[in-house]
């Protein structure tokens, strides 16, 4: 393993890790005291940051507009080849022929319409999402009592949300992208009580997954598509599934977010 | 596997397979063969495995295979060689414009490194995965992308900053 060491004693894997703020703020701290007596090599952090948030802000447009049709047609064959398309058929045949024509047939403009079979879920999914980040911007901060139950009794937490949501719940492993569960707690909703499910990493920063029951206007259309919303404190990526709303909010970039969401979704 | 989740992972292909090949169209084309690749090898995924990691996989080995085919295809005039005769103020446009010609100037496996770690955020580990290459050899590509590109994009700015009257010449 290649551990080339710098002046000051800091490995190569640590001189990144620190760019790139994989360590924990105990050992940012700690590393960057080590750097203060090799003001080069400081300079050399310094740089490679500006270089780093300069990178984050390429092409952002493509983050935001929407994807090319013949793109999005790909996209929807894996979907179909894997076979596990159901929603896609639970729309009912007429949703789902003209969805299918949008997408097949909008070569001109690259614009996916708003109004469609997804509309109609739109607004109270929106309004969920919002309430997901605003719980998160009020619970995220707190020190002594981020949650209610902690994850050191993960299964009493479940149990007891899950019997107040009246649906089983089930907790996602993050481990994988270096998030552990804090906790949890249990919050009001529209229609009825959400749960707010607290994921911290090394460094501190905290993400959230909020769960609760939320009735749609029209009755086909009860699954909504991946969301990515920014509209509140924070951002984060949303989705309806049956009948119940799932929100993943924190303060991080979208692609971190994605990478998260896409795993809770997964196991959920 | 899920549409919308499949379809929520395409802007962030889009963005990293632009960053990769300096290059919009080629970007959509890249990201297109990944999709009839992953439709072909979809027996490959594992439901509740990594889509995103598994989607990037496919496509940086689509990319290797695309460039062992057609070297002659990546040879471009470098502008940067002629950018001292062409006159013209910076704006903020043109750094944007600067930092994407620099990242073109650095090998390809220095550039995915540095972009899957910048741009998608990814663990070393996961990069490591990605690329199936041990993760020391991740350090060490990381490291030279990131000392290059400065020095790239310190030359780029200097050359900027001091406008110099334009010398007539015949370009090649």
């Amino acid at each position: 393993m290649n551990t080339q060491h710098t002046r000051e004693g800091l490995t190569e894997h640590e001189l990144h890790a620190l760019v790139d703020g994989l360590v924990s703020r105990a050992e940012a701290d700690e590393l960057q005291g080590r750097l203060r007596s090799d003001p080069d090599l400081a300079a050399t952090v310094q740089a490679w940051r500006s270089q780093r948030e300069a990178l984050r802000g390429l092409h952002g447009e493509l983050l935001r507009e929407p994807v090319p049709a013949p793109l999005r047609a790909a996209g929807d064959r894996v979907a179909a080849r894997h076979g596990r398309d159901q929603q896609w058929w639970r729309w009912g045949g007429v949703a789902a022929s003209v969805a299918l024509a949008f997408s097949a047939g909008w070569l001109v403009h690259a614009r996916w319409p708003a109004a469609g079979p997804q509309f109609a879920a739109a607004a109270p999914a929106r309004s969920f999402a919002h309430q997901a980040t605003v719980a998160h911007a009020v619970y995220m901060p707190e020190v002594r009592h981020p949650v209610e139950v902690t994850a050191a009794q993960q299964d009493h937490l479940v149990q007891w949300l899950s019997k107040r949501l009246g649906r089983p719940l089930r907790v996602p492993q993050l481990s994988a992208q270096g998030y552990e569960l804090v906790g949890g707690r249990l919050l009001p909703g529209d229609d009825g009580a959400r749960a707010q499910f607290m994921f911290q990493n090394a460094a501190g920063d905290r993400v959230t997954l909020y769960v609760g029951a939320i009735r749609n206007g029209a009755a086909s259309s009860r699954e909504t598509a991946f969301r990515f919303t920014e509209d509140g404190p924070v951002p984060g990526f949303y989705w309806v599934d049956r009948g119940f709303g799932f929100a993943l909010s924190g303060k991080l970039p979208r692609a971190a977010l994605l990478a998260l969401a896409t795993a809770a979704y997964e196991q959920l | 596997m899920n549409q919308a989740l499949l379809l929520a992972q395409l802007p962030g292909l889009r963005r990293y397979a632009r960053a990769l090949t300096g290059d919009l169209w080629a970007a959509d084309d890249l990201v297109q063969d990944t999709l009839e690749r992953a439709c072909a090898k979809w027996t490959l995924w594992r439901v509740g495995s990594d889509l995103r990691a598994w989607l990037f996989t496919l496509m940086h080995n689509l990319y290797l295979n695309q460039r062992r085919s057609a070297p002659a295809a990546s040879a471009r005039v470098d502008l940067a060689d002629v950018e001292d005769d062409l006159p013209g103020e910076t704006t903020p446009a043109d750094v944007g414009l600067d930092l994407d010609r620099c990242l073109q100037r650095l090998p390809h496996d220095q550039r995915a490194v540095l972009l899957l770690v910048a741009l998608e955020d990814m663990s070393y580990q996961q990069v490591a995965t990605v690329l199936s290459v041990p993760v020391g050899t991740v350090m060490s590509r990381l490291s030279r992308a990131r000392s290059r590109l400065r020095e790239l994009m310190d030359g780029a700015e200097a050359a900027m900053a001091a406008p110099r009257p334009v010398p007539l010449r015949r370009l090649k």
